[in-house]
């Protein structure tokens, strides 16, 4: 161990909510230079204790520590004072101002001070050179709305880094970014750590902590489990201390004979988005999707959906040519979709979980223009018994169920429409290592019961590990087509950069 | 929030015990009854993610038609083209929010100048008097002990509760509101949904409009200026949110009652009517905000 106290100590911190023990005595100790990954299942307290060091909560008990000193950090601004910048998922940036204005917000240097008339040449100066070692393309005087998901993180982290941060908090910074965005925020990380910055880096995705991080600390319900050196720990190591357990197959793949044909699409196109997207899929069967962010996987399935109009193209159901003009038309024809982004499509966050599952199949629970609540009830019940929905009872507000079990309240709502055809985009996305194992078993009963399963994905071994066949789609096209035994992460990637199986 | 009405009630009620004298119970519960259609048709506005700044407007417009073709054509006749009347101001509000997708603040707000400008061109913006005596029942008339406002209020309320907590068009309400995109996802049709939340809106105005003819037995087209504000204010206080999917009736009933005794009690213990503007404007910020609060604190 160095001599050198770590930049941020955390010691015995415990944060209680009402009724819930959010942090039991965690640790944590972040030193100069190194690249920190938080990790831990969802519900295990990451977020709470980036918000104890950013001083947005403050911990009914324990120590922090900066530099070895004693500190007290009462308020995010206390936080950027003492070099501690969070750069959260939901970025703070204001859209309509520009780059520079961003970076400098509140701190803008002025050419006549008494005035507070903006230098705004200086400005424009400062805001180059902080991003000159992070990504000189980007225009600081171009307005931030007009960037893209990448380059405002890029922001983001140029104004930490004009804060004078020593630590910079990054959660899930790459869940919406490409891979090659991916890249370019690597190198900025790693050219922050030579400048001596630290990182904590909180991401679901264990392979990027392997890719970049130095030490690892893991959380598992609240409680501080362990600190370990990235490179002498496998991921699944990792996963074994963040879920307390043996996860001996991460992809539960249960083996269905796929059986006839239930949904075939011909020629699907869209101006401008879908161009002749053609395939088909068989009950038993899960197909596949993959394809860089922005291949258009998404705008296919809610084409298929009736969510978006198509030009043209013919969908074809059991053999039989249907018109699906609209989610409602879909879903009268067996089409089910689970959308990728769970809270803005998917869940109906301040009704009950009884309402949430009912809600696609109301007709069904009708008696004369009334609402049979008891059925309904009934109906609920069920599902959250066959699906293993963990809520304390069926008029739980959705909003307080967990990533993986607000997932599968939306699977439960297509029980109820005799759905065979399922479209899953992104499946698991923000959904911990347990909840992702209950989704692929609940996909698998689908399967077993006749269902088909269209599984869009951008996570590989996902992908890898669940399809039957694999289409790799780029720029609205298929443009590759894979057998699950012929396929391997490179061939897949290829094809997807390069649009050549 | 029933403890906050029943300590009004207390706290007015001994500082001037007319206030729980019958004649009184009954007056209050007569003149609450117009804000309680109002509001009723503004929760499901407001529930479905919406809002309907229309109806103070609709209730002068529904009044000079009521009065107009009472006149022409008997009371039936009045009564049946007020409540139409509302329900198509409603109609035009919900085609432009439902198929055009204007904003509903836009087009109620819209609407609440145009109605106005209606009233007062189809009247000549005059009030329009001698009206038949038995439409009068309407406004001063008694069912047993209960003025029969009130009664139909009441029966208005039940009747929404059922809709909303009972049917698939109170379901949709909630989901529209809690959660546009999954609605449609989830594949309900939204647009003719969304129609039909302004037209209830507008109906309710109707029947307030008529039953507010009968009161100030004239058509009026000056009536009803600001009580959209009250209307949603009613909604919100309650614990409504302003943004849609939570509150329900229960919730609108609360605000109504806040209201309604607030006002009434203060002009029993003859505070001008100038500081009651300023008591309820602080009551409507305050209530709304303990109800974040508490929302924050979970």
């Amino acid at each position: 161990m160095s001599a050198v106290p770590p930049f941020l100590d955390l010691h015995g911190i415990v944060k209680r909510f009402p009724g819930v023990l959010a942090l039991n005595g965690v640790r944590l100790e972040v030193r100069a230079g190194e690249v920190h990954a938080l990790l831990g299942e969802n519900g295990a307290g990451k977020s709470t204790l980036i918000k104890v060091a950013a001083g947005v909560y403050h911990p009914d008990e324990g120590e922090i520590r900066i530099d070895g000193r004693p500190a007290v950090i009462r308020n995010p601004h206390d936080a950027q004072a003492l070099g501690i910048s969070t750069i959260f998922q939901e970025f703070t940036l204001a859209p309509d101002m520009t780059v520079a204005e961003n970076v400098f917000l509140g701190r803008e240097p002025l050419r006549i001070r008494a005035l507070s008339i903006v230098d705004r040449r200086e400005l424009v100066r400062r805001t180059r050179d902080v991003l000159a070692s992070l990504d000189p393309q980007i225009d600081p005087e171009a307005t931030v709305r007009h960037l893209g998901v990448a380059q405002q993180q890029m922001v983001e982290i140029a104004k930490a880094l004009s804060l004078d941060a020593r630590l910079i908090i990054m959660d899930e910074p790459t869940a919406t970014l490409t891979s090659h965005e991916i890249e370019r925020l690597f190198n900025a990380i790693a050219r922050l750590k030579q400048r001596g910055v630290a990182l904590l880096y909180v991401s679901h995705r264990l392979d990027e902590v392997k890719a970049i991080c130095d030490r690892a600390t893991i959380l598992r319900d609240g409680a501080f489990v362990a600190t370990v050196q990235v490179s002498s720990t496998s991921i699944d190591d990792m996963i074994r201390l963040m879920v307390g357990r043996d996860l001996k197959d991460k992809f539960p793949k249960v083996a269905v004979e796929p059986r006839e044909e239930v949904l075939r699409v011909e020629q699907l196109t869209r101006k401008g988005v879908l161009h002749g997207v053609s395939f088909s899929v068989r009950r038993g069967e899960i197909l596949g999707v993959a394809g860089l962010v922005g291949s258009k996987r998404t705008e296919t399935a809610r084409a298929i959906f009736g969510a978006d109009p198509i030009d043209s193209g013919r969908i074809f159901l059991n053999g039989k040519e249907v018109k699906v003009r609209t989610p409602g038309e879909a879903i009268a024809n067996g089409i089910a979709l689970v959308p990728e982004d769970r809270k803005r499509h998917g869940i109906f966050a301040c009704l009950s979980v009884r309402e949430n599952i009912v809600l696609s199949a109301l007709r069904q629970f009708s008696r004369k223009g009334l609402l049979d609540l008891r059925h309904e009830q009934r109906r609920a019940q069920e599902c959250v018994s066959s699906l293993r929905v963990a809520t304390p009872h069926l008029e739980k507000q959705v909003l307080d169920l967990s990533g993986g079990n607000q997932q599968k309240v939306v699977i439960a709502k297509w029980l109820n429409t005799n759905a065979e055809v399922f479209l899953f985009d992104e499946p698991t996305r923000g959904i911990d290592v347990g909840g992702k194992i209950e989704v692929y078993k609940l996909m698998g009963e689908l399967l077993s019961r006749g269902a088909a399963i269209v599984m869009i994905s951008s996570e590989l071994p996902e992908i890898l590990g669940l399809s039957d066949r694999i289409l790799v789609m780029r720029d609205g096209r298929i443009c590759g087509e894979f057998d699950r035994a012929a396929a391997t992460e490179e061939k897949i990637l290829n094809c997807a950069l390069r649009g050549a199986a | 929030m029933p403890a906050v009405i029943v300590a009004m009630a207390v706290v007015f009620g001994s500082l001037n015990p007319n206030f729980w004298s019958a004649t009184n119970l009954s007056n209050v519960s007569r003149q609450m009854s117009i804000l309680a259609l109002l509001s009723l048709g503004q929760t499901f506005a407001i529930l479905s993610g919406g809002i309907d700044l229309s109806v103070g407007s609709l209730l002068a417009l529904v009044s000079v038609v009521c009065a107009q073709q009472m006149k022409d054509f008997g009371v039936i006749p009045g009564i049946a083209a007020g409540v139409i009347a509302g329900g198509l101001a409603g109609l035009i509000n919900g085609v432009i929010v439902a198929r055009a997708r204007v904003p509903a603040f836009i087009v109620t707000l819209g609407m609440l100048v145009a109605a106005r400008g209606a009233a007062l061109t189809l009247s000549g913006g005059l009030p329009i008097a001698g009206l038949p005596r038995e439409f009068l029942v309407l406004g001063a008339g008694y069912l047993g002990p209960i003025p029969i406002p009130t009664v139909i209020a009441i029966v208005a309320f039940l009747l929404a509760h059922v809709v909303l907590s009972r049917t698939r068009f109170g379901r949709y309400v909630y989901a529209m509101g809690s959660n546009e995109e999954a609605a449609v996802l989830s594949g309900i049709n939204v647009a003719n949904y969304k129609m039909l939340v302004y037209i209830t809106s507008g109906v309710f105005a109707g029947i307030a409009g008529v039953i507010l003819t009968a009161r100030v037995i004239s058509g009026q087209p000056t009536l009803g200026e600001v009580q959209e504000l009250y209307a949603i204010a009613a909604v919100v206080i309650g614990g409504g949110r302003i943004s849609g999917g939570v509150g329900g009736v229960g919730t609108t009933l609360m605000g109504v009652l806040v209201l309604g005794i607030l006002g009434n009690g203060l002009n029993l213990v003859q505070v001008s009517s100038y500081i009651q503007n300023i008591v309820i404007g602080a009551i409507i910020v305050g209530a709304v905000y303990i109800d974040l609060a508490r929302e924050r604190r979970r």
